[in-house]
């Protein structure tokens, strides 16, 4: 029973990861690339100490995200908004952290609640347009992360809060050193894991928690399972969508910060963009599983570093974006496939106990 | 063996769903050019018979006979190139197309790689004007009632060359009007020579519009009467369909105390546009009496049930043990020991996608032992649902499988143990056995009389109408949302009862 389990956990994502190599290989055979030369020197890569080290760091900014996703997804809602919660929450965050003077801890503490409380009403507004205007949640989401990269210029470039940091590059002042979570020189001596690696491990576990031992999770899933029958059980919908959008952005306002706190303690304009939409690839790898999701996210990051070295054998290194798109679309797929056997096992077994028990009573 | 003068024969027709049966032994006969209607109660099995011949079911067993040639059907485009169309009771239009499109959708003709409009629309406009179906076809559909509305989808059926039309519950949706000029209609389809199958209960409209009438209960057919030559009145339809072999449920003498446990006052459900669907509506239950509500399904039964739920707006008074529940939110209703078996208890009362202990918890999960204040506590919710599972003869390999794996009898079976636990004080149940098999069905009238006896009130709403009057203590007749009578359960027949629930007389 329990390896029967693990069996149909694992199925479909490593038949979409197989399928992926497979589509992937076929692509670089067209190339006339070594496939597995190209394979191997990825693999080699991609497990120095260094790598691993990278790894880790950018799956913890993925994490963060995919986790703040699969809050909605949860119910069947999509903030499609993390790109932008998360960037005018980490601006905020370290405007917070960059101006105002605190002891040290303090500051990455308040840093935080920040990020998470803007994140929030980010995504509030969302949630406020949809229950009392009906607006979807899509649109207004996707319409948010645009407002919020023209407020975060005006911010930055406009207004007193940004100055310049380096030559030519307008950002918040860098936070001092004792609000920095750099982290901790883990894997390899010269690069440190993000502290921020800690708290993302935190999110997750409390997310699972929340999720399938509380009260609140209960009413969460339900309403995502079947909203009549959540509504018929008390659950008031309006209300349901309110906290599991401010969950998701509260969420999504942390995923700026292992970078701001443990790399750049800056916000500047460059700032890396682009995390929520990874965040949503990663969510349905994992099937908003908290364990799913850490998979999801490692084996994503393990693509982007150690796709690094493509250039140098002289394969484009987009190849990693097109198996990163495969193996999405061959998940989803895939989860469907597996779905539907599991429903149609368990049917024929309450066939077979049913047909066992009208036997029995016959005999009787 | 069978005369081509019947557009469509079902012989022998058997149909089973795990646990239950829909149809054993069906014969039909539709003569062409008539209209044939079927009644029977919900759940009778019209419907099956009907996406069986249409295509969208197969029959374990039994033969479908297209004028005098057998046909076996895989899908309903295959009844649709013999001839046979239907009428789904909920309309499936776009609204953003115009009429002409809504018709050629799926089915348009082509002029190379172009569409043919014009060549549809001439088609089309024949076919309106042979049929008496005349509409503006470059109107939107969104602009168009109900009314015309179902003229769209009975055209569209036309257009793909059906002549035999099946219509489910065409008239549910309708104003008595509109009743008047779909019956119409049809009378000119008929004279056209298009052969019509009119699924209803509503007793008094078949007699006016069916040339032959055939009568399913519990999944078979008990019989076909003519009106046009038999005299047949509602009150004999209404007998062949309640029929009344099971065991009556009847309940021992009364429990009866003169504690109100629900007193509603007023209660009245406005549907969007204003239609009232439940009227001004007044009853009390008292603690160890079963109301019950005698009603057609669809006067309002639904609404009135997710009313005092909370689950739909409402106004009026709804008191509960002595509290104005009126403004509490469904969630503090069912905490303060109010249980609830829906109609549609998939929709309603299951997560499908979820195992059955967690099943176990929907509707309680603020209540032990689900839950401890603000935590789950699945280790009893477990061991309850265990008990559940025991004492309701839910038939299950264990209490991991998903709902969605058991047959809708063992799903009740679930629900109906869930919302007899925590010592409820007032039950609102809509059907608590239907799809249930005869010794499960039982075992749930004994435990909602065991209830009964301890001090329960109960709002019982059942289309069978055996189980309606066995178990009530007292019973109210539901049409078009209000309370048209009052019988008293110890005198009155199922007959009566079924002729006061279609409105052809009066009951006891």
């Amino acid at each position: 029973m329990k390896l029967r389990k693990l069996v149909d956990v694992l199925a479909a994502p490593l038949l979409a990861i197989v399928f992926s190599l497979v589509v992937t290989g076929v692509i670089l055979a067209s190339f006339g690339a070594n496939i597995f030369e190209v394979f191997s020197r990825m693999f080699d890569y991609g497990t120095s100490t260094r790598s691993l080290t990278l790894i880790t760091n950018t799956a913890t900014t993925y994490y963060l995200s995919a986790v703040a996703v699969a809050i909605g997804f949860k119910m069947n809602i999509f903030n499609i908004g993390v790109n932008g919660q998360y960037r005018l929450a980490a601006m905020t965050a370290a405007a917070v952290a960059g101006w105002i003077a605190m002891p040290g801890p303090l500051s990455a503490v308040a840093a935080i609640l920040v990020a998470m409380f803007v994140g929030a009403l980010w995504a509030g507004i969302a949630a406020w347009l949809k229950v009392v205007r009906g607006i979807s949640e899509v649109i207004s989401t996707i319409m948010l992360n645009y407002l919020a990269i023209g407020v975060i210029s005006y911010v930055i470039v406009q207004t007193g809060i940004g100055t310049e940091v380096k030559l030519n590059v307008r950002g918040t002042p860098k936070i001092q050193e004792g609000a920095r979570l750099a982290g901790y020189a883990l894997i390899d001596p010269k690069v440190k894991v993000y502290g921020f690696f800690f708290i993302a491990i935190a999110v997750g576990i409390i997310y699972w928690v929340v999720l399938n031992r509380t009260r609140f999770g209960y009413d969460l899933r339900a309403s995502g399972l079947s909203p009549s029958a959540a509504t018929a059980s008390g659950v008031n919908s309006k209300r349901m969508v309110v906290y599991s959008m401010l969950a998701s952005g509260a969420i999504a306002g942390l995923v700026g910060l292992p970078d701001l706190l443990g790399k750049e303690f800056s916000y500047t304009l460059n700032f890396p963009a682009n995390y929520g939409f990874t965040g949503i690839a990663v969510a349905l790898l994992g099937r908003n599983n908290p364990i799913g999701i850490a998979f999801g996210a490692l084996l994503w990051a393990f693509l982007d570093i150690s796709s690094q070295i493509l250039d140098l054998e002289g394969v484009p290194r987009e190849i990693v974006t097109i198996m990163q798109g495969v193996i999405v679309l061959s998940v989803v797929v895939a989860y469907e496939l597996v779905r539907r056997n599991r429903v149609r096992t368990q049917q024929q077994n309450v066939g077979k106990a049913l047909a066992a028990a009208t036997t029995n009573e016959g005999s009787k | 063996m069978s005369d081509a003068q019947n557009a469509v024969e079902l012989i022998g027709i058997w149909k089973r769903f795990p646990g239950v049966i829909a149809n054993s032994n069906v014969n039909l006969k539709v003569a062409k050019g008539t209209v044939h209607a079927i009644v029977g109660e919900n759940g009778a099995g019209k419907s099956t018979l009907m996406k069986i011949l249409y295509g969208m079911q197969k029959a374990d067993e039994g033969q479908i006979l297209v004028s005098g040639k057998e046909q076996v059907f895989d899908s309903p485009s295959d009844a649709i190139d013999v001839g046979i169309g239907m009428v789904h009771q909920h309309f499936m239009l776009a609204d953003n197309l115009t009429v002409l499109e809504n018709i050629i959708l799926g089915s348009e003709i082509r002029k190379g790689f172009r569409l043919d409009v014009s060549g549809a629309k001439m088609k089309i406009s024949e076919i309106a004007k042979k049929y008496g179906l005349e509409l503006p076809l470059d109107e939107y559909v969104s602009e168009f009632g109900v009314g015309d509305r179902q003229r769209i989808e009975i055209l569209k059926v036309l257009y793909r060359g059906a002549n035999v039309l099946i219509l489910d519950e065409p008239t549910a949706v309708l104003v008595p009007h509109e009743v008047d000029e779909l019956f119409k209609a049809l009378n000119d389809l008929k004279s056209e020579g298009i052969t019509i199958i009119f699924i209803s209960h509503k007793l008094d409209e078949v007699l006016t519009i069916a040339d032959e009438i055939t009568v399913i209960r519990t999944g078979s057919t008990v019989g076909t009467v003519n009106p046009k030559t038999q005299t047949v009145t509602a009150e004999d339809l209404a007998e062949m369909m309640v029929g009344s072999e099971l065991p009556t449920p009847a309940t021992s003498e009364s429990t009866v105390t003169d504690k109100v446990v629900l007193d509603v006052k007023d209660l009245t459900v406005t549907a969007h546009g204003g239609k009232e669907i439940i009227n001004h509506v007044n009853f009390k239950i008292h603690a160890g009496e079963i109301l019950g509500i005698a009603g057609v399904e669809g006067n309002g039964q639904a609404e009135l049930l997710d009313a005092l739920l909370g689950i739909e707006k409402s106004t009026g008074t709804v008191q509960f043990l002595d509290q104005d529940i009126s403004d509490w939110s469904t969630r503090r209703r069912r905490e303060s020991g109010i249980a609830y078996i829906p109609e549609d208890r998939q929709r309603q009362a299951l997560l499908l996608d979820a195992p059955l202990w967690e099943n176990r918890m929907l509707g309680h999960q603020t209540l032990p032992p689900n839950s401890k204040g603000f935590w789950l506590t699945p280790r009893s919710a477990k061991a309850d649902t265990t008990r559940i599972v025991s004492e309701y003869d839910v038939r299950t390999p264990s209490i991991d499988v998903y709902a969605s794996a058991l047959s809708g009898g063992n799903q009740q079976k679930l629900i109906v143990g869930r919302e007899m636990s925590g010592e409820p004080k007032l039950l609102i149940a809509a059907h608590p056995t239907r799809g249930v098999d005869v010794g499960a069905q039982a075992a749930i009238w004994d435990h909602l009389r065991a209830a009964r006896a301890a001090g329960l009130a109960v709002l019982l709403i059942s289309a069978d109408l055996d189980e309606l009057i066995g178990l009530s203590d007292s019973l109210k007749v539901i049409l078009r949302g209000k309370f048209v009578a009052d019988a008293d359960p110890a005198t009155v027949t199922p007959k009566q009862l079924g002729n006061a629930m279609t409105g052809a007389g009066a009951a006891a």
